[in-house]
């Protein structure tokens, strides 16, 4: 992870300077790796007693980090138990009487074809949504930037950005309500005489339905990025590859485009790195309507056989595999990302 | 915004000379991707909130959703509001999101400008192990025997406690508190006030757009809070608002009104339905709009950072 004062991304190129207000941490933060500056000669128990208040304040949220996040992180030790809820009164307790049965419950989930399935749905939907939903923020970004009255863009903006903070049960139900069997699709197909087509139950059409859902909630959200990173861009580049004589779509292609690449990249490494999530709540709302067949992705597949059928060994097995192979994707983009001669999500500094 | 920053590189509303005329072709192109775009997002509330204050007879005309308003009828929200599983869900909602929105503020605000200083004692690996939780991912099923471990199925805490600290948000309040100059906290440093003198004193006050955003951030993901009510809250009197709207809307279950007088006649369930629909979202779009104008500030901050 970085830790050294990150370049605004959208002008990754452009200010490699830190902001004014950061340059007093910077300076003193930065030599002090190499050699102990004079801040860093100050005995550590002096240090101590001039920091403690800070430590302090980081304490409480460093223990529900603990708590809830790496204590579970640990937990996940009983994919490799014949983990039995009853041995015990609580989960502790149920976890020191439960048998360790090595790769047991890993065997069991190779072995499965249902498995198997959710991992192959998992990856069709990542790759679907690479190409259908991926490039669709960065479109609009472009068409949002080229409106030149400003009322009318924040119009937009304030518009599409809403669907982002609703929740899956909203979006679900949105959809549900405009296409699905009893919704207004349906029902003015109805009254032309058609025949209504259900695509809220349809398993064949789900991966469409379930990326139009994500596009609908996240497209303009997606935009701002993109949008901050447009505002870099010189505009005298524009100009002179204008008095050049190249055409609005050559400058698209030779101006626009490798301003925004660094942010392309940079996006395209975290979803490469997060493959195997494709959206949790999103499926498990829709999975009743269209069936396992389609619906069952990783997340799903953990909840259903762990929680809800209580086979929570074989359950965490799946989460682990998920997470391994989560985190390697994650340094493997990373590591491409600096190959290809960008910054990446983190560096080492 | 960087609408702002955008337009100081470029006169509002003006092409540059050198820019070529668009084609009417182009324009209408453009014109109508973008209206599409918008409709898609207002049509459905649009439809929705009409529907809710549609009477019975507009709806029967209709055949389903009404999209042409016919007079008002309040009824159905009468009727969500008489008391019942709706009125209890909105209750619980506000707890679980007013509640949890201060916890997490209050932490998150408190760790990021615990790390804010680098050169403190211990600095790097504090912010290591916070940020090492990007990359290490807890599992649902082990969460699952913590949380109920603690005992905390069936309380509410379960809602709040599990997503309290999120280290995106950290993050951001983080970078913006770096950009604080250093100076204005060296000096009362020097006149002797503590670093929590410093924090409410100067650093907050300075950061408002910044602790608006994250709270907006924080209060959306509690009043949406679904999944962890799934997996923690059993008891049907504690069911958040999204449990509700689920089991009405998708599932078709009929809620529950215990306020209503007997024999008052019922609104007509699609009403009812949408109303349920219009109150999860309608404290969503209120705050949201307040808020608004910080937001790409705050949203960019942490894409830069992390």
């Amino acid at each position: 992870m970085s830790t050294r004062e990150a370049p605004p991304v959208a002008g990754s190129g452009a200010s490699r300077t830190p902001p004014p207000g950061t340059t007093a941490n910077a300076a003193g933060a930065a030599p002090a790796r190499r050699k102990p500056s004079k801040r860093h000669r100050v005995p550590f128990r002096a240090r101590l007693r001039r920091d403690w208040p800070l430590l302090l304040m980081t304490l409480p949220g460093a223990i529900v980090l603990l708590v809830f996040h790496y204590l579970p992180a640990l937990g996940n030790v009983v994919a490799f138990q014949d983990y039995n809820p009853w041995a015990g009164d609580t989960p502790l307790q149920a976890f020191l009487g439960s048998e360790w049965i090595g790769f047991g419950n890993f065997e069991n989930l190779f072995s499965s074809d249902a498995f198997w399935e959710a991992v192959w749905n998992t990856l069709s939907i990542t790759a679907f949504q690479l190409v259908f939903f991926f490039p669709l923020p960065i479109a609009l970004a472009i068409l949002l930037n080229s409106v030149l009255s400003t009322k009318l863009r924040s119009f937009i903006q304030t518009v599409v950005y809403l669907p982002h903070f609703f929740s899956w049960v909203l979006v679900v139900t949105f959809f549900v309500q405009m296409l699905g069997g009893a919704g207004l699709l349906a029902q003015e197909m109805r009254e032309a005489g058609l025949q209504p087509w259900n695509i809220m139950t349809n398993p064949d059409t789900f991966i469409i339905l379930v990326t139009a859902e994500s596009v609908w909630k996240d497209v303009g959200w997606g935009t701002i990025i993109f949008l901050a990173a447009l505002s870099t861009i010189d505009t005298e580049l524009y100009e002179q590859s204008a008095v050049d004589g190249a055409s609005r779509w050559r400058r698209l292609w030779h101006v626009t485009l490798p301003g925004l690449r660094p942010v392309i990249v940079l996006l395209l490494i975290l979803r490469l790195g997060d493959a195997l999530s494709v959206g949790f709540e999103q499926f498990i709302l829709q999975r009743d309507a269209v069936g396992r067949g389609a619906a069952e992705v990783l997340d799903t597949f953990v909840y259903y056989h762990a929680i809800a059928t209580g086979d929570y060994g074989f359950g965490a097995a799946a989460g682990l595999f998920k997470a391994a192979v989560g985190l390697l994707l994650i340094l493997a983009a990373n590591k491409m990302a600096h190959l290809l001669g960008e910054r990446g999500i983190y560096s080492k500094s | 915004m960087s609408v702002q920053l955008a337009t100081k590189l470029r006169k509002p509303s003006s092409r540059p000379v050198w820019e070529e005329k668009p084609t009417p072709v182009g324009l209408a192109i453009k014109g109508f991707i973008l209206t599409a775009v918008v409709l898609a997002v207002l049509v459905p509330l649009w439809t929705v909130v009409v529907t809710s204050l549609s009477s019975r007879q507009t709806i029967n005309e209709a055949g389903g959703l009404v999209m042409i308003p016919k007079g008002i009828d309040a009824s159905a929200y009468v009727t969500i509001f008489s008391g019942g599983t709706v009125t209890k869900a909105l209750w619980v909602s506000t707890i679980v999101t007013v509640v949890g929105t201060a916890v997490s503020l209050v932490l998150t605000v408190l760790a990021a400008y615990g790390l804010s200083r680098p050169g403190t004692v211990g600095h790097r690996s504090l912010l290591f192990y916070f940020l090492l939780t990007f990359l290490i991912y807890p599992g649902l099923v082990p969460s699952y025997l913590v949380v109920t471990g603690l005992g905390l199925k069936d309380s509410l805490w379960s809602l709040i406690l599990p997503t309290a600290v999120s280290v995106f948000n950290l993050v951001v309040i983080r970078a913006f508190f770096q950009a604080i100059p250093q100076e204005l906290l060296d000096s009362a440093r020097i006149d002797g006030a503590s670093e929590l003198r410093i924090l409410t004193r100067i650093v907050l006050p300075l950061s408002k757009a910044v602790i608006a955003v994250v709270g907006l951030f924080y209060a959306v993901g509690y009043w949406n809070t679904w999944f962890n009510a799934l997996l923690y809250i059993d008891d049907n009197d504690k069911f958040p608002i999204q449990r509700i709207l689920q089991s009405i809307v998708l599932q078709g279950q009929s809620p529950t009104f215990s306020g209503l007088p007997v024999g008052t006649s019922m609104p007509p369930t699609l009403a009812v339905k949408m109303a349920v629909v219009v109150v999860a979202v309608a404290p969503i779009a209120i705050v949201y709009r307040s808020i608004q104008r910080h937001l790409v500030k705050g949203a960019t901050l942490g894409a830069t950072k992390g």
